[in-house]
């Protein structure tokens, strides 16, 4: 359950304020299918990256599963994001001299979890994404497709209850894409919240639930 | 996160950059390992110098005249000048049980001369005595024979460098010498062994010590060279000197005493200072290492921003990121103060070959201490770049590929 409320963001550039989020208001519940779209410039991956906790708002609440996170300090935000929150980005961000294994172990890692359970929920995931013969491979011997797939499980390893996904087609073919975006509908068919950035009206119309902004301000909600 | 999979992590990422990687390996080790090298030549050193002067005569005691020490307070109102030390004062010190021999000695420099051949020479006036307390061998003939030393005798025994200029190979022993305007007759050569430290014996002559006063005019004496009957006796033969001294002088403290302990402690603090002192010169060039690895490591980051971005999207807080690199530094130090330790023990090894006689030491207390300041730099010097990486932006990191 996610809850925003007047959420304002601003950049400085150069003497100019930039307003990327104006008094943005938003609900999401839990299990909901959501497709950011808009154009260019208009706030959309500044909203995503508001709601996982990699930007802090200006002005307005946030209320993540009702509780205020606006007023967490570094490691408490880091702890959420690690617990509650995935991310999966259009260029991957796989670290390269990692194998696909380890690099979707690495969120564990960082959680302290122990390693045999590490093992066992590593090879669970690289068959339930269909990479195990890909398990040992590093990121630049991957393709594009693979390497989001690896990503994507990277991101779902914690379980997590909400995906947040920034154009993860936008770096794909046609192919590969169509089934990266399979793979994330079916994470959300089983009651992960999922909310997708995309210039896509085709994958946009798949959603349940299309926002349509414009200018840092959410211009329909359907 | 486990300790284990920090420290596996920081050196997966340190071996993920090999080139750096070895020049930071590079620099360490050859700050650690110059920081090594010299504190063993200077220990080496000092080890050399206090086994010369060991070799100088044990239990040995000298009495100059005139007290070194200068004593706050007021001064005297009649001016004090110190007594002489005479060669009366110096036979008076053979009554203590707790003293061996008694050397006293007169110095000056006077021209010699033979067989039309003339040097300048210090001329050495002494005892039979001083045979057995400066460790001298003889090379031909006799040293100085026992006697009344308050009589003079024109006889003389030579250093092995002098009776080379004067004579060449040919026989000395027999022959005589100049000194100044009177003959001695030369009844020794010294051998060129048993050469110590404080005085070349090669280049001197050695004459009665009522002769040499009477070559230099003068009643005094140089100083007294004194061997205590053993190491425990060093502690009463000095009160004995000081009393016996004290009695002939009217109550009168003007002599200084020292012991060969207090010369050796002295050279000690000097050899240590100066091995210290090379040691911290090597440390610059650890401070040098530490330099460039923060440079590398100011790299590192910037290489990897994306990886401290993504690492902080996926639940990293900023303080995980500085112990992440933090640890890197550390290993990539103690990594290459271990190859800095190889180093110093192949060039201390090839040191030991190419000049055998050195005694070469290496000082635990080197070792730890140029890891430790390996360790150290590393860290200090990685404080920067780790914070740096610490407080990227995840949003901007990410943004770019
Ligand atoms: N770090 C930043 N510094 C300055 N301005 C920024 C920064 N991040 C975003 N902006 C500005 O905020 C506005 C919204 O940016 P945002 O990236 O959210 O747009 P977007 O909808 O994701 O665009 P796109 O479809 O091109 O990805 C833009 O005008 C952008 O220039
Ligand atoms: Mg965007």
């Amino acid at each position: 359950m996610i809850t925003l409320a007047g959420i304002c963001r601003e950049f400085m550039v150069g003497d100019e304020r930039v307003a990327a989020l104006r008094d943005v208001d938003l609900t999401i519940a839990t299990g909901e299918y959501i497709a950011v779209m808009g154009p260019s410039g208009s706030g959309k991956s500044t909203l995503l990256n508001i709601i996982g906790l990699l930007d802090r708002p200006d002005a307005g609440t946030y209320l993540l599963d009702g509780e205020d996170i606006t007023g967490l300090g570094d490691r408490q935000q880091a702890a959420l994001r690690r617990h509650k929150i995935g991310f999966v980005f259009q260029f991957f961000h796989l670290v390269p001299r990692m194998t696909a294994a380890e690099n979707i172990e690495l969120p564990m890692i960082l959680a302290g979890i122990d390693p045999s359970e590490r093992k066992q929920r590593v090879a669970a995931t690289i068959d339930a994404f269909g990479i195990g013969n890909r398990a040992r491979h590093r990121p630049d011997q991957l393709s594009g497709g693979q390497r989001q797939r690896v990503a994507i499980a990277r991101a779902v390893i914690m379980q997590p209850h909400t995906l947040l996904a920034d154009e993860p087609t936008g770096n794909l073919d046609r192919v590969s894409g169509g089934e990266v975006v399979e793979i994330l509908e079916d994470l959300n068919s089983r009651g992960l919240t999922l909310i997708t950035v995309t210039h896509d009206p085709d994958l946009g119309k798949r959603a349940g639930r299309r926002i349509r902004m414009v200018d840092g301000r959410i211009e329909s909600d359907r | 996160m486990y300790l284990r999979d920090i420290i596996s992590f920081s050196l997966r990422a340190s071996l993920g950059y090999p080139v750096r990687t070895f020049l930071m390996l590079l620099a360490m080790a050859i700050g650690v390992g110059s920081v090594v090298i010299l504190s063993t030549l200077g220990e080496g050193a000092r080890r050399y110098v206090i086994g010369q002067f060991s070799n100088l005569g044990t239990n040995l005691i000298i009495v100059l005249p005139g007290r070194s020490e200068t004593v706050g307070g007021p001064p005297p109102l009649l001016g004090i000048t110190p007594r002489d030390l005479t060669l009366d004062d110096a036979m008076a010190l053979r009554r203590s049980s707790s003293i061996r021999h008694v050397a006293p000695l007169t110095v000056g420099a006077a021209p010699v001369s033979a067989e039309g051949r003339q040097r300048e020479t210090t001329i050495l006036g002494s005892t039979p005595s001083l045979l057995p307390l400066r460790q001298l061998e003889m090379a031909q003939g006799r040293f100085l024979p026992e006697g009344d030393p308050t009589r003079a005798a024109p006889i003389c025994v030579l250093g092995y460098e002098i009776k080379a200029e004067l004579f060449g190979a040919a026989p000395a022993v027999g022959e005589s010498v100049r000194i100044g305007d009177r003959r001695f007759r030369i009844i020794g050569v010294l051998s060129d062994k048993g050469e110590s430290v404080g005085m070349d014996m090669g280049d001197i002559v050695i004459v009665p010590v009522a002769s040499a006063q009477a070559l230099f005019n003068v009643s005094s004496l140089f100083r007294v060279m004194i061997e205590a009957s053993d190491r425990d006796a060093i502690g009463r033969a000095k009160e004995a000197i000081a009393a016996i001294i004290r009695e002939r002088h009217d109550g009168e403290d003007d002599v200084t005493i020292v012991t060969q302990d207090a010369i050796l402690a002295t050279f000690d603090r000097i050899f240590v200072a100066l091995t210290l002192t090379v040691a911290g010169i090597a440390a610059i060039s650890l401070g040098v290492a530490g330099i460039l690895i923060m440079n590398v490591m100011l790299i590192a980051v910037s290489q990897r921003r994306s990886e401290v971005g993504l690492l902080k999207a996926i639940g990293a807080p900023g303080n995980r990121i500085l112990t992440l690199f933090l640890v890197e530094a550390a290993i990539l130090s103690l990594v290459g103060a271990a190859f800095g330790l190889i180093l110093a023990t192949a060039g201390t090894w090839v040191l030991g070959r190419v000049f055998p006689d050195f005694p070469l030491f290496m000082p635990l207390w080197s070792l730890a201490a140029a890891v430790g300041v390996a360790l150290s730099t590393g860290l200090v010097f990685g404080v920067l770049p780790a914070r740096r990486a610490a407080r990227l932006d995840p949003v901007q990191s990410l943004s770019r590929r």
